[in-house]
């Protein structure tokens, strides 16, 4: 086995050579990423050759806009051959068909498999299956992780905010469903943020979230009070299945983002969403579009962070 | 060089400046590749007065040893504050070698415009050359040992000097 005995991400030597989780992921590579990152952002040339003649596969098995599609543009920055499959998880039947795919696209030359993924672990179960020359990155699976937004709001935190030893970072909503908070929470973990809180209501938390070592609000007001950086979740609906909220105008009520509530958090705190955005539901719109949120920049330095994670992961051989 | 003493990197640098004076206008861009070769660029600059502000070049986005070596770990960034298109450009590391930084950097500077001319200043010329590529300007021409290589420093107060490293790069 070519991959590090205790992380599958890692090859031998300890490099990123898959990129599935953010947990676990030493805080070297993070800052790594991130660094490189950096450099991508401050670059006047758009496209750079590191990756010609690659061929990046965008494989996604749940539907999604902006993370294919930032995707697609910083695998073509760096001059790979992009080729995008959207393939309905619906019909299949899982196991041996996921990996027919991956086996027949494999056979197609392809270097890189970006995958999403409505199961958790899927991207996971591709990496163990694929020849040694081959990255997998994940592109969102289930409720598990999102490693690449976890990544680029970190790049957004750290941009703003430079340093993350002082901060307090509130999560707030639909964390139940949010593969986008675990990626968070893993994240500033690692790189030494002191306070992570996530507020919502109780049916929309883990039931052993503190675990993770967050502090957990139920009142909004309460939980925002003098934090740094305000990061708004999507109400995910459709992972929903029974009774979970009386009503989205309810939530909005207690736990939509105004900007009354917003008042009571630092007064340069910024405020992040992972997108898309229920505006009247988890934000509202004068705060979206207000002089804290920082939502459209995240999108921006989405597209450097994965420029960033394939060209380490390309050049790790 | 075996038994040589190393070359003084102060002084090849005045020699450098001294060759280059009677080259340079208003107009000449200065680019520095990262590192050594944009500690001589400021050094160079400063010397000569030159009004067009100083660029340095990351090359890392453009090397040809990326599928083997990686990415850098510690990237700067590619900092050119003037116009390309039709300037006359010098290119200054610090140890010209096999000659394939020098060909990453005019594969990226090419991306920024077309330059009229580019010329290439390096304090130490040594033997190895991969590509046809050749320095204009030259503190010293050198004959090393296959795998030494000598490595610009600076120190604290801006001085800069040469050390042997064996092995391979």
């Amino acid at each position: 086995m070519w991959l590090h005995p205790s992380n599958p991400q890692l090859d031998k030597k300890g490099r990123l050579h898959h990129l599935l989780t953010l947990e676990g992921l030493p805080a070297d590579i993070l800052w790594q990423i991130l660094d490189t990152a950096k450099s991508f952002v401050g670059t006047r040339v758009k496209k750079v050759p590191l990756l010609r003649g690659k061929s990046v596969f965008n494989v996604f098995f749940e539907p999604s806009t902006r993370t294919r599609t930032t995707f697609e543009i910083a695998a073509k920055r760096l001059s790979a051959d992009v080729i995008n499959l959207n393939i309905s998880a619906s019909s299949q039947s899982k196991g041996e068909s996921l990996l027919d795919t991956v086996d027949n696209l494999s056979a197609m030359h392809a270097d890189m498999f970006i995958v999403r993924h409505n199961e958790s672990g899927a991207p996971h179960f591709i990496a163990r299956h694929v020849a040694a020359d081959i990255h997998v990155i994940n592109a969102g699976d289930g409720r598990h992780s999102h490693p690449t937004q976890g990544l680029l709001d970190m790049y957004t935190i750290r941009h703003y905010k430079k340093d993350f030893a002082s901060l307090r970072v509130a999560i707030v909503g639909d964390v139940l469903h949010s593969r986008v908070a675990r990626s968070q929470i893993h994240a500033l973990t690692t790189l030494g943020c002191p306070e992570i809180r996530v507020i919502g209501p109780k049916t929309l938390l883990p039931a052993d979230v503190e675990q993770l070592g967050v502090h957990v609000y139920h009142d909004m007001r309460q939980g925002l009070k003098d934090v740094d950086v305000v990061t708004m979740l999507r109400l995910q609906n459709e992972r929903m299945n029974g009774a979970l909220l009386p009503s989205a105008q309810e939530f909005y009520k207690f736990y939509g983002l105004t900007d009354d509530k917003l008042a009571v958090a630092k007064p340069g705190a910024i405020v992040l969403h992972p997108g898309p955005m229920n505006r009247g539901v988890e934000i509202d719109s004068s705060v979206a579009d207000g002089k804290q949120s920082v939502i459209l920049p995240q999108v921006t330095f989405g597209i450097a962070i994965r420029m960033a994670v394939m060209s380490i992961m390309a050049g790790n051989k | 060089m075996p038994g040589n003493p190393l070359p003084d990197a102060e002084q090849l640098l005045t020699a450098l400046i001294e060759q280059m004076r009677p080259a340079v206008g208003p107009e000449t861009g200065l680019i520095g590749i990262h590192t050594g070769g944009a500690w001589v660029a400021e050094r160079v600059h400063q010397a000569l007065k030159l009004p067009t502000p100083l660029a340095t070049l990351d090359v890392s986005f453009y090397r040809d040893d990326y599928e083997a070596r990686g990415l850098h770990r510690d990237l700067k960034n590619s900092d050119i504050p003037f116009e390309i298109e039709g300037r006359d450009l010098i290119l200054v590391d610090d140890v010209l070698y096999t000659g394939r930084t020098i060909r990453a950097a005019l594969n990226e500077i090419f991306d920024y415009g077309r330059p009229a001319t580019v010329r290439l200043a390096t304090l130490v010329d040594r033997d190895g050359r991969q590509l046809p590529i050749a320095a204009q300007f030259a503190g010293a021409t050198v004959a090393l040992e296959p795998g030494q290589n000598i490595a610009l420093k600076r120190d604290a107060a801006g001085r800069l000097s040469f050390e042997l490293r064996e092995g391979k790069r």
